[in-house]
């Protein structure tokens, strides 16, 4: 019999609901599970366990007096730790933020405890979201599952190890470069990101806020279909969250046949390792197969997309990262005068590859480099935009692999900052286009590592990405393997 | 594409950031790596193309000016590095 955690979360939901198990049953196997992992895995920064306890209760309360519990009910979830939550540390993975304990929820919190989802903990991250192996985290490090000499990726790689290591049924991550599809690519899972404004971004700490996006990490498509539902929508609190409802997604095991897929000439790149290109391609022939018609396209202004995501994100994130000032929350380092304060407070509480972006992006932004660089990134999104549309006016989705290589050895991209900017080559784009993309495992490596596919959709066209996704995942049996122990 | 140390320096005036010498350095290098790299940018013709600042057009979105979340000032005081009263208190500005 499969253990509790290990259930798919609707599965684990229905049971719940027709209470053959209780809420507080399937908490306890979650928290036995973290319990048992966490001292080599290093998913979480926080486990809530009392907090998830009493939420597994009242779901069992509500069961109990015949009240509807929510489409989530009793499943075990953990969010990044850049999403606030009321009265559980938040720290984004910086020891600014350390002993920070938010007065509210973010939007996606509320929400998912609003649908029934227990919360076991707050996850593991690059400080302030801003790496792609995790490694940037000040508070702990966490590996991979599949190999714990290789990072999870990141920025979200805590809450796709959970995930991937059946500690919980779903986690949150956000994705402002492909900090949710790089992890889940790395450690075999599925993992959403939503359309620019189809989730809000109310209690999420920001980075940067033209690209970051919130969106779900789960076991498969399905279940990704399910938390996406519960947290996207419009948001009153978030100005930035877009007025259009969510279709209905109750047509993801529909036909892709005559669905028309580009496959664009730029992700299938020299250099990149070999098992990627043979999985990625072989992916679009079981597509082929269920009658998708496939056809090259180009995105010609791909090759730019890494200067023009990193200049554009670390200015945003510059002035993002101005409020950490030592004065109303977080760190404080005591100084005479304030602005020694503040200058004391941010060197003490900023890590080097924080530090590293602010000074990139403060520098871009200042007088004499902002036309040369800033604006020029900017007029550069424009054309990787023109691309995209160009793509999708012939195209219903795009099919392309993650990263150009499988989950990679700690410590081997520290050293090079651009050797690690270069990760996210095939993710950055869709977020400097606002597009909905999602990843899933589509095949293993000569090591045996994870190699995960990304399906990109139209603005607001997440009901087409997963789609695609559910078909594909419907013909193959990747998204069925488990890392080992 | 060399960014000196006094450049570092006063960027990290204006981000308020205080180095030490061997941090000015290694970021000295890092930008000037991460700068060379981008450069290539500076290639691409952006003749009358319009600068992107957000990817989707959202109308601006309104709604009534009224007060809907509750007072919350002792939550979010209890998170103060140093209070006095209902202020958060900080180093004396005027002298």
């Amino acid at each position: 019999m499969t253990a509790l955690n290990e259930l798919s979360l609707r599965e684990t939901v229905a049971r719940v609901r027709r209470r053959e198990v209780s809420a507080t049953e399937v908490t306890r196997a979650a928290l036995a599970r973290i319990a048992a992992v966490e001292p080599a895995l290093g998913a979480f920064l926080t486990v809530c366990e009392p907090q998830a306890l009493a939420a597994a209760a009242a779901v069992d309360r509500a069961l109990a007096a015949g009240e509807d519990p929510g489409p989530l009910a009793g499943a075990a979830v953990a969010l990044k730790d850049n999403i606030c939550t009321a009265g559980i540390r938040t720290t984004a993975g910086s020891r600014m933020l350390e002993r920070f304990v938010p007065a509210y929820d973010a939007t996606v919190a509320a929400r998912l405890r609003a649908a029934g989802a227990v919360l076991v903990g707050k996850c593991n991250l690059d400080e302030f979201a801003m790496g792609s192996s995790t490694e940037n985290s000040a508070l702990g490090v966490t590996r991979n599952p599949w190999d714990p000499e290789r990072v999870p990726g990141g920025s979200s790689g805590g809450s796709a190890a959970a995930v991937a290591a059946c500690e919980c049924h779903a986690a949150l991550g956000t994705d402002t470069g492909g900090s949710i599809r790089l992890p889940a690519g790395f450690c075999g899972v599925v993992g959403l990101k939503p359309t620019y404004g189809r989730v809000s971004r109310f209690g999420v700490i920001a980075y940067a806020s033209s690209l970051d996006q919130v969106g779900p990490i789960a076991r498969d498509v399905a279940d990704a279909a399910l938390v996406l539902a519960a947290i996207a929508g419009p948001d009153p609190r978030d100005a930035t969250s877009a007025p259009h409802p969510l279709p209905p997604l109750d047509g993801l095991d529909g036909p892709v046949r005559g669905l028309r897929l580009g496959l664009p000439r730029e992700y299938f790149v020299e250099g990149m390792q070999p098992a990627v290109e043979t999985a990625v391609r072989a992916a679009v022939r079981v597509l082929e197969g269920l009658g998708a018609v496939v056809e090259p396209v180009s995105l010609p202004h791909t090759e730019h997309a890494v200067a023009t995501y990193y200049l554009v994100a670390t200015a945003e994130a510059s002035s993002n990262l101005a409020r950490y000032d030592g004065v109303r929350y977080g760190l404080r380092v005591p100084a005479a005068s304030l602005g020694e304060m503040y200058e004391a407070t941010r060197a003490a509480g900023f890590g080097a590859e924080v530090t590293r972006r602010i000074m990139l992006g403060t520098y871009v932004l200042s007088k004499g480099y902002y036309d040369a660089w800033y604006l020029k990134a900017q007029q550069v999104r424009t054309l990787i935009r023109r691309d995209f549309e160009a793509a999708f006016a012939r195209c219903d989705a795009l099919v392309t692999p993650v990263a150009p290589t499988t989950a990679f050895r700690r410590g081997e991209r520290l050293a090079d900052p651009l050797t690690m900017y270069l990760s996210d080559i095939f993710t950055i784009s869709v977020n400097l286009a606002g597009l909905p993309a999602l990843v899933l495992p589509c095949g293993v490596d000569e090591a045996g590592l994870p190699i995960g596919l990304q399906i990109v959709g139209r603005p607001f066209d997440e009901p087409t990405v997963l789609r695609t996704a559910a078909a594909y995942e419907g013909a193959t049996d990747w998204h069925a393997r488990r890392p080992p122990g | 594409m060399a960014i000196t140390h006094d450049e570092v320096r006063r960027v990290a005036a204006l981000a308020r950031l205080r180095l030490a010498p061997e941090a000015v350095a290694r970021l000295a290098a890092d930008l000037s790596h991460i700068l060379d790299a981008f450069t290539r940018l500076q290639a691409v013709d952006t003749a009358g193309i319009p600068p992107t600042a957000h990817a989707e057009e959202l109308a601006l979105s309104l709604r009534p000016d009224e007060v809907t979340n509750p007072p919350a000032d002792e939550a979010l005081l209890a998170g103060a590095p140093d209070r006095r009263g209902r202020c958060f208190r900080v180093p004396r500005i005027i002298e």
